[in-house]
C-alpha cells in the first residue's frame, strides 16, 4: 500500500515537473516511479524517511484544516455586531518542549495561522512562547491544545 | 464539460477568496488594537489570498500557471505568519500595550517577576 502511494506521488510529481497532466504522461510517470520504487525497495522497506514523510503529510493536513477553521472563525467574530463583548484578547505564556530553532520557528508559524492564536514573543531563555489569543476561553485548555496538537506533531517531524 | 466545471469551481473559489479578504479588511477596521487586528490580517488575509491563487490555478487551464500559483500559495502561507509575528513582537517591544479589553498579559507579569528577582 505504501509503495502504491509512493508511485502515485511520484507520477504526480513527474507530471508536475514536465508540465503536462495528460493521461499518457501520468502513466509514463507512474512507470518510472514504479521502476524507482522497485529498485529502492530494500532501503524503503524500513526507512525512517518514509515514516517522516507520512508524519509531515499528517502535519500538513492538520495545518490546512486548522487554517480554514481559523479564517472562518475570525471572519465570524469580525462580522458580529456585539464584537467587543465576544472578544477576550489575552497574552498567554505557553511553556515549550521544543528546543531547536527549526522546531520553535515551525511551531510559532503554525500557531499564528491557527484558530484564535498569534505568537507574539519568545522568552529570552527560549522556554516560553508568548501567544496572543483573540477569544480566550480557558487558559489551561488552550495551552493543552497547542501542546497536544501542533507541538507533538512538530516534535515528531523535526526531531 | 470539464472546462465548464473548472470554470464554476474556479469562480466559486475566487468569490470565497474575495470574501475572506473583505472579512480581513473589515476586521482590521473593527478590532480594537494591533494584536487583535493582526489576527484578522494574518489569517483571513492569508486564506483569502491563497484561495484567489488557487482559483487562478484552476481557471488558468495551464500546468505552468498552476504550478506557479501553488508555489505562490506556499510562500504566502510561509511568510504571512512571519510578518504578523514580527509586527506583533516589534510593537510589543516598542511599548504598544494591548488594548483595555485584554484580560491577561503574561509578558508583563513575567517581566515584573524577572525584575523583582534581580
Amino acid at each position: 500500500m505504501n509503495a502504491a502511494f509512493l508511485v502515485v506521488i511520484l507520477a504526480l510529481l513527474w507530471a508536475g515537473t514536465t508540465g503536462s497532466f495528460s493521461g499518457l504522461n501520468l502513466l509514463f510517470g507512474g512507470v518510472i516511479g514504479g521502476v524507482a520504487v522497485l529498485l529502492l525497495r530494500q532501503s524503503l522497506a524500513n526507512s525512517v524517511h518514509l515514516r517522516r514523510a507520512r508524519q509531515a503529510l499528517s502535519l500538513l493536513g492538520l495545518f490546512l484544516y486548522e487554517l480554514m477553521a481559523s479564517a472562518v472563525r475570525v471572519a465570524l467574530v469580525v462580522l458580529r455586531p456585539d464584537m467587543n463583548k465576544v472578544i477576550q484578547p489575552a497574552i498567554v505564556a505557553v511553556p515549550l518542549s521544543a528546543k531547536s530553532d527549526v522546531q520553535i520557528t515551525m511551531l510559532a508559524n503554525l500557531i499564528t495561522l491557527t484558530p484564535g492564536t498569534l505568537s507574539v514573543d519568545l522568552s529570552p531563555d527560549r522556554s516560553v512562547l508568548y501567544v496572543h489569543a483573540l477569544t480566550m476561553g480557558d487558559r489551561d485548555a488552550m495551552i493543552a491544545d497547542i501542546k497536544n496538537g501542533f507541538e507533538k506533531k512538530v516534535l515528531e517531524v523535526f526531531e | 464539460m470539464l472546462h465548464s466545471l473548472a470554470l464554476y469551481v474556479g469562480g466559486i473559489v475566487l468569490l470565497a477568496g474575495s470574501l475572506f479578504v473583505l472579512m480581513a479588511a473589515i476586521g482590521v477596521l473593527r478590532l480594537p488594537d494591533l494584536y487583535t487586528r493582526m489576527h484578522a490580517a494574518s489569517k483571513a488575509g492569508a486564506v483569502g489570498g491563497g484561495l484567489i491563487l488557487l482559483a487562478v490555478a484552476v481557471l488558468g487551464q495551464d500546468a505552468a500557471i498552476a504550478v506557479r500559483a501553488v508555489i505562490g500559495i506556499v510562500f504566502l502561507l510561509l511568510t504571512t505568519p512571519l510578518s504578523a509575528h514580527l509586527l506583533a513582537r516589534a510593537s510589543y517591544l516598542a511599548g504598544y500595550k494591548p488594548g483595555s479589553e485584554t484580560v491577561a498579559d503574561d509578558i508583563a507579569i513575567n517581566a515584573e517577576q524577572n525584575s523583582a528577582n534581580k
